[in-house]
């Protein structure tokens, strides 16, 4: 390489390897945790606490298989009267003198969190991209203000809020329903996503809505037609970023779900009071949990990137 | 694209000539109903969920209202319950946990979230795909993963006793992470860190690419040391935006609740109760409704208050 060929500012090789040990080194050790979370799925109860923790183990799935079931202990006299095993599971729970009881409460409260991530994603969007449009192109009466405003009420810790929405909730019969739950993650995720979407929809040229105007267009027709598709890039990352929060949030739904509407977070911990000490079935339940997250984050790392460092600098 | 046909020309012409509130009414909705009618609905959802809970906390902050006795008679108290907040020692206890956790993981943060990005920026093969796994952990569930964590700070059976055992010698059974009055405070500030500093990264990230490359060139010209040049254009271009991060990290660290409720839910004692877990405490388990909200109302101020002193300085440094 001629020293012509590159800036005088360019990286020596050496600080480059240098640099990329020890990020190497960095990020094999921020990910232990996690690699360590699939082990421990993947083993027996045995052989999640033993000492010194096992590296290589004989994989199983019992941590799933307990993750999904509620088991009964039996009597030996029991389990010898019982026919032969029909599924894999079946024997798997056997082999630990218990029975399948039931099916656990993991497979509903996982839905909650697909219906109510969701649920609150869509209307966010549909929200933001509106209020976003109308803040971006129109001239509102005290627009700095409320654009303030809005983002101010993230200041609040979400127990102090929880406080009045309980009540607020309890009057209206919304405590523990997905609907409730869906509005106020809405709410929660508004401010950022209104600012966010006002960013990428200032970011288009007014020129392109006004020149189909003068097409013939109204108003909504040029919105619908023109503005959006431009903004299909920075919605999509907005929208990954209102499921992320409505996914992982706990504060709330630990405090105004119960049943019905609650979600995985407040629900995995306890998994372990059911079994006494069944690490194996929480890790399978974190891992089932987490993976939709890092698979997401994975494909859409350019999008996500951007948009962490683009909200952050924008506000 | 352009048909200019005589009469199309004509067309836009008298349509570039009619005044705006008539081509508007020729067009149906005029763009004023448009923003009123696109910006309703946010306003109106946040007026309810937000605005009018907030106002709601501030009346009940001056009630003795108990939320597991909606029958009983709500008597306005005053500034009975603020007193009772600011003179309470469990509040200040709280407050300086609270303080404590927010600076160390600040500082901790700060100085690997920098360093990391600095790293990165050596633009190395294969940097792109690093960074994305560095990142992973601020993606999580906070309370899931900090669940986890406290398998991995088991004594014995756990993966960190048994690393820190590996490196340092240490019987891995000899010291407890969370049950240990010493280092729990230190088990919230390590965690914390894992999974948070990948943001600090980013944005210090962001920062160091905004930084144009004729600065160093013309350093170089005048043959200033790559020392002089760290400490006189790369710090204080990256300044603003470490501020920022600072700022968002500071907010929310104050309002932290998920990972560390998870984590020890506030103990051995009250060593690791934050200001988030005591209101929960006073809110949810013990009732006292009118004295959580009074509490949430002086800590809102709190976090508004520095927060707007630091956005004052963070402009200074912006505007230098």
């Amino acid at each position: 390489m001629s020293a012509t060929a590159h800036s005088v500012i360019e990286p020596t090789a050496r600080e480059r390897r240098f640099a990329a040990t020890l990020i190497v080194i960095y990020a094999l050790v921020t990910m232990l945790p996690l690699v360590w979370i699939f082990m421990t799925s993947l083993k027996t109860p045995q052989d999640s606490i033993s000492y010194p923790p096992k590296v290589v183990f004989g994989p199983t799935l019992e941590g799933y298989v307990n993750l999904f079931t509620t088991r009964t202990r039996q009597t030996p006299e029991y389990m010898a009267s019982l026919p032969p095993p029909e599924t894999w599971w079946d024997e798997l729970v056997r082999s630990r003198n218990m029975v399948i009881a039931g099916p656990s409460k993991f497979g509903e409260r996982f839905l909650n969190s697909v219906i109510i991530g969701f649920g609150s994603t869509f209307l966010t969007i549909f929200l933001g991209t509106l209020a976003a449009y109308a803040f971006s192109r129109f001239r509102v009466p005290l627009k700095d203000d409320l654009l303030f405003f809005i983002l101010s009420t993230r200041m609040m810790p979400p127990v102090a809020v929880a406080i009045p929405i309980f009540l607020m909730y309890r009057q209206l019969g919304l405590s523990d329903t997905h609907l409730g739950m869906i509005l106020l993650y809405t709410a929660v995720n508004l401010s950022l996503a209104v600012w966010l979407l006002k960013g990428f929809m200032d970011e288009i040229p007014r020129e392109y809505e006004e020149a189909a105007m003068i097409d013939g267009y109204t108003r909504l027709q040029a919105f619908r037609k023109v503005v959006l598709p431009q903004a299909t890039t920075g919605i999509a990352a907005t929208a990954i970023f209102c499921l992320i929060f409505a996914w992982n949030e706990y504060a709330f739904a630990l405090l105004l779900t119960s049943g019905t509407a609650q979600t995985a977070p407040p629900f995995i911990p306890t998994i372990i009071g059911e079994g006494g000490l069944d690490w194996p079935a929480v890790a399978a339940g974190a891992t089932l949990f987490l993976l939709p997250v890092l698979v997401f984050t994975i494909l859409l790392r350019k999008h996500l990137l951007r948009g962490i460092t683009f909200g952050a600098v924008r506000k | 694209m352009a048909r200019s046909t005589p009469i199309d020309r004509v067309a836009h012409r008298a349509a570039a000539a009619t005044p705006p509130h008539l081509r508007a009414r020729v067009r149906g909705i005029s763009d004023r109903a448009v923003a009123w009618v696109f910006i309703a609905p946010t306003i109106a959802l946040l007026l309810a969920i937000n605005i009018f809970p907030l106002l709601w906390t501030v009346y009940l902050s001056f009630t003795n209202y108990r939320a597991n006795r909606p029958n009983r008679e709500v008597e306005w108290v005053g500034t009975r319950n603020y007193e009772r907040v600011l003179t309470d020692g469990d509040i200040w206890h709280t407050l300086q946990v609270t303080a404590h956790f927010v600076c160390w993981t600040l500082a901790l943060q700060v100085l690997i979230g920098f360093t990391l990005a600095w790293l990165i920026n050596r633009n190395f093969r294969g940097h792109g795909f690093w960074t994305t796994v560095i990142v992973l952990p601020m993606m999580l569930s906070p309370a899931v993963v900090g669940n986890f964590w406290t398998f991995l700070y088991q004594p014995q059976i756990g993966l960190f006793n048994y690393v820190v055992a590996f490196f340092s010698g240490v019987d891995p059974s000899s010291f407890s992470m969370i049950g240990s009055v010493h280092l729990a405070p230190w088990a919230i500030i390590i965690v914390d860190t894992w999974m948070w500093t990948p943001f600090v990264m980013l944005i210090c990230l962001a920062g160091l690419r905004s930084i144009p490359e004729y600065l160093y060139e013309a350093a170089e010209v005048d043959r200033a040391s790559p020392t002089r040049q760290f400490w006189t254009i790369t710090v204080p271009m990256v300044l603003p935006f470490l501020m920022l991060a600072v700022l968002f990290r500071g907010i929310e660290n104050f309002k932290m609740f998920d990972l560390v409720v998870e984590l020890t839910s506030g103990g051995p004692g009250s060593v690791t109760e934050l200001a988030s877990i005591n209101l929960k405490r006073e809110a949810f388990e013990k009732w006292r409704t009118g004295y959580a909200s009074a509490f949430a109302i002086v800590l809102f101020v709190t976090v508004f208050g520095l927060a707007s002193i630091y956005v004052k300085a963070l402009n200074r440094v912006k505007d230098r």
